[in-house]
C-alpha cells in the first residue's frame, strides 16, 4: 500500500485569533471622534507637536499629552508606494497607492489609501482630502474615510510637509 | 571593563524555501550541531542558550523556546529568549556574547532561525487595529516610501538598488548556503523584474526562506583553546527608537547612528570605511545599500549611492569595503536568523573561513542588523586579533 508508506511531513492547521481591542484613553478618544467624522489630534506640552492618532503621550519627550486638537480632513503626501503585489485575504485589488499622509494641523503622517488617480501622478507634496463612507457606516474605525483623493490645491514644498496648519494651504 | 569574549563556532543550515524534511526543532538543532562541530565541542561544554526568532504570530507558535529546548540540548540549563523583530538575531548574538563578557557564563550557545514556509509573515505583519486603516501591504509597503524619500532627497540614480541586487546575487553566488544561487544575473534582468511596492521590484527584494543560524561563544580562557581561529568580540552595541514620533527622521535613523558611533567608539574605528575590511550589513531591499552606507559612516550624507556605483561594496569588482560578501539578506532571508548570519558571516571572514566569498586578509569586520519599523539595531565589530 503506497499510501501507508507515505510519510506526513506536515499538516496545515489554521488559527484563527480573535481579540478585544483596548484602545486605552487617548485612542479611545480619538476613535469616538472619529465615529463622528471627525480626526482629533494631541499637542505635546513641550515640543508644541500634534500627534495623529494620538497614543495619550510625545515618544520624543517621554511625557503624556492632554490637549486636544481637532484637525482637518485635508491632508499632504509625505511620501507614497505603488502596491502591485497580490496579497492573500486583501479586497483591495492591485495597483494600489498606499501613502504617508499628514493631516492641515498635524505634524506626524499617518498610512492611508488614496484613490480616483492616476497612480503614475501621485508626487511627494501633493494636496489631498479624506472621502469619508456614508455616515450610517460609521464606527469606531480610521476605515470610517474609505481614502483619499488628491485636490485642486498647489503642491506643498518639501520643507513645509508635516507643517501646515489646520487652516490649511493657500500655496 | 567587560572581558573578552570570541565566536569559536559557527553553524548554519543550507537556506532554502521549504525545508520539509525537518521540523522547527529539527532546524535548530541542525545549525546547532554544527555550531559545536566547528568549534569541536559536545552539548556537556555548554552553560546556557540564548535564543532568538521574529515574532511568535509568524510561524504560529507561542513561545517556541519553551518546546526547543530538548533539540537544543538545554533541558536543566538556563535558557533566554530575545525579541527586537527582524533584527532579533543581531541582538541574539549580543545578548549572548554579554553573558559570556559580564564572567556569569564560560561558553554558551545562540541560535536564531525561522521557519517563513510554515509561516505568513505578510499576515502577521499585517494584524488589523481600529486607529489605523487596514491596507496589509506587508514589510515591503512599509520601507518603500522611505526608500522614495532617500531617492527624492539623494538624487541618486534609479538604477542604484538595480546595482546592488546583482552585486548581492553574484555575492550569494559564491556561497553554497545562500538561498538565491543566480551566477547570471543581470542589471537589465532586475530592471524588468515585477514592480512590487513602487520603488522596490521583485529582484531588488529579499526571498523567503527557512534556516538557522548558530555560533558559540567563549570567554578568554576557553577560547584561547579554541581548535580553530576564534572571532574575538572588539564591540558590541544595540539601541532603539520609538517607531512613530513627530519629526523622526526615518531615512537615516538617530538609533543606527548612535548604535554606530558606540560600537566604532569600543572597537577604536574612527573611519569605517577605510577601519573595516569587511562588513555584513542588513540590507532586505535593495536601496538599503545606500541608506545604510550613509546612516553608518561609511559615506557622507547624500553620497551612498556612488560607493555602490562605483564599485566599493563589490567582492567582484574588488572593493576596498565588500558589503554582504556571504549575499547577505538579499539572497537568504530566514528573519529571525538574518541578523544572525550577519554576525556569524562577519566572524567567518576574520577567521578566515569564508571559502569563495572570503575577503582576502580580512582582519575586522561589522555584522548589523535592523528591525521593526527600522527602530531595532544590533552591531558588532569582530576582529582576527584580540586588540
Amino acid at each position: 500500500m503506497s499510501e501507508e508508506n507515505e510519510v506526513i511531513t506536515g499538516i496545515d492547521a489554521p488559527v484563527a485569533l480573535k481579540y478585544n481591542f483596548t484602545a486605552g484613553a487617548a485612542a479611545a478618544r480619538f476613535l469616538t471622534q472619529v465615529k463622528k467624522g471627525v480626526l482629533t489630534g494631541q499637542r505635546c506640552p513641550k515640543c508644541s507637536q500634534v500627534y495623529v492618532p494620538p497614543r495619550g503621550s510625545c515618544a520624543a519627550c517621554g511625557v503624556p499629552t492632554e490637549e486636544e486638537v481637532e484637525l482637518s480632513d485635508k491632508a499632504t503626501v509625505q511620501s507614497f508606494t505603488i502596491v502591485s503585489i497580490p496579497i492573500p485575504n486583501n479586497p483591495i485589488q492591485p495597483p494600489y497607492v498606499i501613502a504617508n499622509l499628514v493631516a492641515d494641523g498635524a505634524n506626524i503622517s499617518f498610512i492611508h489609501l488614496m484613490s480616483e488617480c492616476v497612480n503614475e501622478e501621485v508626487h511627494i507634496g501633493q494636496r489631498v482630502q479624506a472621502q469619508w463612507k456614508p455616515q450610517e457606516e460609521w464606527d469606531y474605525a480610521m476605515d470610517n474615510i474609505r481614502y483619499f483623493t488628491p485636490i485642486d490645491e498647489p503642491d506643498v514644498p518639501v520643507e513645509k510637509i508635516g507643517h501646515v496648519p489646520v487652516s490649511g494651504w493657500e500655496g | 571593563m567587560a572581558n573578552l569574549a570570541a565566536v569559536v563556532g559557527i553553524g548554519q543550515t543550507k537556506y532554502t524555501t521549504k525545508r520539509g524534511d525537518v521540523s522547527i526543532a529539527g532546524l535548530v538543532r541542525e545549525a546547532a550541531v554544527n555550531a559545536l562541530a566547528d568549534a569541536e565541542l559536545t552539548w556537556n561544554d555548554i552553560d546556557a542558550v540564548i535564543l532568538g526568532k521574529a515574532p511568535d504570530m509568524f510561524e504560529g507558535v507561542v513561545m517556541p523556546e519553551i518546546y526547543l529546548t530538548d533539540a537544543l540540548g538545554c533541558n536543566g540549563k538556563p535558557m533566554l529568549r530575545v525579541h527586537t523583530a527582524g533584527s532579533v538575531g543581531g541582538s541574539t548574538a549580543i545578548v549572548a556574547a554579554s553573558h559570556v563578557q559580564s564572567g556569569t557564563f564560560r561558553r554558551v550557545l545562540t541560535v536564531a532561525f525561522e521557519k517563513q514556509s510554515e509561516s505568513n509573515a505578510m499576515w502577521a505583519l499585517s494584524s488589523p487595529q481600529p486607529f489605523s486603516t487596514h491596507l496589509n501591504a506587508g514589510a515591503g509597503g512599509y520601507f518603500a516610501p522611505i526608500i522614495r524619500e532617500y531617492m527624492r532627497r539623494s538624487g541618486a540614480p534609479y538604477d542604484v538598488g538595480i546595482k546592488v541586487a546583482v552585486k548581492d546575487r553574484l555575492h550569494g553566488a559564491r556561497n553554497p548556503l545562500a538561498h538565491l544561487q543566480k551566477p547570471d544575473i543581470t542589471m537589465k534582468e532586475v530592471e524588468e523584474s515585477f514592480m512590487l511596492w513602487d520603488p522596490i521590484r521583485f529582484l531588488e527584494s529579499c526571498p523567503s526562506s527557512d534556516g538557522a543560524c548558530a555560533m558559540v561563544i567563549a570567554n578568554e580562557e576557553l577560547a584561547g583553546q579554541s581548535p580553530k581561529k576564534p572571532a574575538w568580540i572588539r564591540g558590541a552595541a544595540m539601541r532603539s527608537e520609538p517607531t512613530m514620533y513627530a519629526g523622526r527622521e526615518e531615512v537615516s535613523p538617530q538609533a543606527g547612528r548612535d548604535c554606530a558611533a558606540d560600537v566604532y567608539q569600543q572597537a577604536g574605528i574612527t573611519d569605517p570605511r577605510r577601519d573595516l575590511d569587511v562588513a555584513e550589513i542588513y540590507v532586505p531591499f535593495s536601496w538599503y545599500e545606500p541608506m545604510w552606507l550613509e546612516n553608518l559612516g561609511f559615506a557622507p550624507e547624500g553620497e551612498g549611492w556612488k560607493l555602490t556605483m562605483e564599485g566599493a561594496t563589490s567582492l567582484d569588482e574588488n572593493g576596498d569595503i565588500p558589503w554582504n560578501p556571504s549575499g547577505g539578506v538579499l539572497s537568504s532571508n530566514p528573519i529571525g536568523a538574518s541578523g544572525m548570519i550577519r554576525f556569524a558571516e562577519a566572524a567567518r571572514q576574520v577567521r578566515g573561513d569564508a571559502e569563495q566569498h572570503q575577503v582576502e586578509g580580512a582582519k575586522l569586520a561589522m555584522g548589523h542588523a535592523y528591525g521593526g519599523g527600522a527602530q531595532f539595531f544590533a552591531m558588532w565589530v569582530v576582529g582576527a586579533e584580540k586588540s
